[in-house]
């Protein structure tokens, strides 16, 4: 018998037989878009706590003025007055310094109460310069952010947060308005995007200045050019520990410490949410492999039931096929011709049913589906395999059966 | 059906009419079967049933034979073997002088294919194929093209008086009918021996005397045609009977007139 004729007969009767084929391509297809969705669900779940983490600023490093050594006497410079200046800062801005080091924010913050028109609102008062927005991860809503030119013209301008404009000018359109900052006017230029609040503090509730205007105009005295601390931004996190180097050798040289345990700042790196980020990354992939495992195993046992009853009840058949001068290989190979064109368009449609649900879902509900080719792949190849495995063995026994045996079967 | 004859069931128009030169088993010498001593016992758990207990039997080409017997005394066992759809425990079996026990699981199944073919008491036709589709299947083992098939298969249900029923399903058909489309079946392949397995078990008298006149065709067109029933009138068509009980032989041919016991 030729193998066209095989593929011919395997084919009929997956036609011939509708319910049986509709009923196990649909087993095949919810085993595979329940492994699709499965797999998708985790990582998207992944991939958020990933990008949230990402968002705290996975490279940022903090310096901050004080002393944490542990060695006695007096330290000079905690308390009263800061260690870091706007010098500073600038010399850690210099690439030939810090090639390590993408941007570098010095803040200096106060508590301050503004006025809008009648209404008042008490904000953290934020004086910084141009990286701050790029340096803490945040974007504009609408407006500008502050530019170098309006740090070196002590420009009199403000960048709300969201929460602080809300309160200020409810929901009109604070950008060209007026607020009075410490009872300096200054000119609204933008709304930064909303980013949530931490459990320390409400990022979304801040104003922003010139840092140069805050130590003009705002601080003003002996303490105009003290930092509250120096945000700085690593050019990657695997730079990370290099920024670090350089920042703390650069600061030492400057305040001109040569023992690294008597500094009079600290900085801190995001090591711990690093850390706690590379656990949770570890947690969930451990996690999904089980999920995919797990789903892979339901949908192979179901495609494995389907086939053994659609292969046992056609037993018969098989003896009646042989008695009429069907070889094993013959019987073998029609059945593999079955198991194969349903596992195919089972598979097939599986991946179509679990793409579409994966993009649809997203828009009920709040969590984001990954859509992974390694699952897509995996689940069809596994549900194939399952399927032609448990398809052809059974009805390769039956076809090594004598004839009459597999007639008389029930 | 009325046209029915010996020249009709030539079906292959290249060959000539007389079947056993096709089948190449000269009528001289070599029977078709020839079974000696043949032994079948089934085991079940601990417990062995002998179904065949020492059956010899040459059948001749061109022979009409029955095989008699109640049931249970071995007879469907026989023509199970006989047909190469089981394996005897015990004894020989030639087959046109070729001993079945070592061919193997391929040419037994060319056997099965080209040289005998089988009428069951219970039809055993496909149900999700068409009539013609059914009697086409061993066309299909047998390596035929398509083309040929489908003449040969609706050439063969013509002989059978199913010639307006091609495209009908089994479920769609009367028990007369399906037997039909299995006669047809059995000899679309053009095979030297049929084996018919109580042929008109679940037929009314009409169409079992339908089939017994076209397993009498086949006989006349040159076929040696083996039947087994239990009925002594069925029995009666043949042209020489055995009876079986208890998994031998009883008594030749002679003894059927007598009846059963």
């Amino acid at each position: 018998m030729k193998l066209l004729e095989t593929f011919r007969t395997g084919l009929e009767a997956v036609i011939s037989h509708r319910l049986r084929s509709t009923l196990t391509v649909l087993g095949i297809m919810i085993g595979i878009t329940a492994v699709i969705l499965t797999v998708g669900l985790g990582e998207g779940a992944q991939q958020q706590v990933g990008s949230a983490i990402s968002s705290l600023g996975a490279n940022l490093l903090i310096v901050s003025p004080g002393s944490t050594t542990s060695s006695t006497g007096i330290r000079g410079g905690a308390g009263s007055a800061s260690t870091l200046t706007l010098a500073n800062s600038n010399v850690l801005a210099n690439k030939t310094v810090a090639p390590d080091i993408a941007g570098v924010a010095p803040v200096v913050s106060a508590s301050e109460s503004l006025t809008a028109g009648s209404t008042n609102w008490t904000t953290t008062l934020v004086g910084s310069n141009a990286s701050w927005m790029s340096v803490r991860g945040r974007s504009m809503a609408e407006g500008r952010f502050i530019s170098g030119h309006d740090v070196q013209t002590n420009a009199a301008v403000v960048v709300l947060g969201p929460t602080t404009a809300s309160q200020l000018f409810g929901g009109a359109d604070p950008v060209g308005q007026t607020v009075d900052v410490a009872g300096t006017p200054m000119s609204v230029i933008g709304v930064l995007t909303a980013e949530g609040s931490s459990s320390t503090t409400n990022d979304d509730d801040q104003a922003i200045i010139p840092i140069t205007t805050a130590a003009t105009r705002i601080i003003g005295g002996t303490s105009r050019n003290n930092l509250s601390s120096i945000y700085i931004e690593a050019t990657s996190s695997q730079t990370l520990s290099a920024a670090y180097q350089e920042a703390d050798n650069a600061l030492l040289s400057l305040h001109g410490i040569t023992t690294a345990t008597n500094a009079d700042f600290t900085i801190t790196s995001q090591q711990s949410l690093l850390a706690t980020a590379t656990s949770v990354d570890k947690t969930l992939t451990v996690l999904l492999a089980g999920i995919a495992g797990i789903s892979l195993l339901v949908g192979g046992i179901g495609v494995m039931n389907i086939m053994l009853v659609s292969v046992t009840e056609r037993i018969r058949e098989i003896g009646l096929r042989k008695a009429l001068g069907a070889t094993p290989r013959v019987i073998r190979r029609q059945f593999l011709v079955e198991a194969s064109v349903l596992g195919l368009v089972g598979g097939m449609l599986g991946a179509v049913l679990g793409l579409a649900v994966a993009i649809i879902l997203p828009h009920f509900i709040s969590n984001p589906i990954a859509i992974s080719a390694a699952a897509i792949a995996g689940s069809i190849v596994v549900a194939i395999g399952i399927g032609v495995a448990f398809g052809v063995y059974p009805a390769s026994r039956a076809a090594r059966l004598a004839p009459i045996d597999a007639l008389r079967s029930e | 059906m009325t046209e029915l004859g010996t020249a009709d069931l030539s079906f292959d128009d290249t060959q000539p009419v007389r079947i056993d030169d096709t089948a190449a088993v000269p009528t001289s010498s070599i029977p078709v079967i020839d079974i000696e001593n043949v032994h079948k016992i089934y085991q079940t758990g601990t417990l062995e049933v002998a179904a065949l207990r020492g059956i010899s039997l040459t059948i001749s080409s061109g022979d009409y034979v029955a095989l008699m017997g109640p049931s249970g005394s071995g007879k469907s066992t026989l023509m199970h073997i006989l047909g190469c759809l089981d394996v005897p425990t015990r004894g020989s079996y030639l087959l046109a002088g070729e001993d079945v026990s070592t061919m193997t699981e391929v040419d037994l199944a060319d056997v099965r294919n080209r040289r005998i073919g089988f009428v069951f008491q219970q039809f055993n036709l496909l149900p999700s194929l068409s009539a013609w589709r059914n009697v086409e299947l061993p066309l299909i083992y047998g390596g035929i093209d398509r083309s040929e098939r489908k003449e040969r298969a609706m050439a063969a249900l013509g002989r059978v008086g199913m010639g307006d029923r091609v495209e009908h399903r089994p479920g769609e058909l009367s028990g007369g009918q399906q037997q039909r489309v299995a006669v047809a079946r059995a000899v679309v392949s053009n095979p030297a021996l049929v084996l018919a397995d109580e042929p008109t078990g679940n037929l009314d008298s009409v169409s079992a005397g339908e089939v017994l006149n076209l397993l009498a065709e086949l006989h006349d067109s040159g076929r040696t045609v083996v039947l087994i029933t239990h009925d002594a009138d069925v029995a009666g068509a043949a042209s020489s009977s055995f009876r079986i009980r208890d998994g031998q032989i009883l008594a030749p041919a002679a003894a059927v007139a007598g009846g059963l016991a």
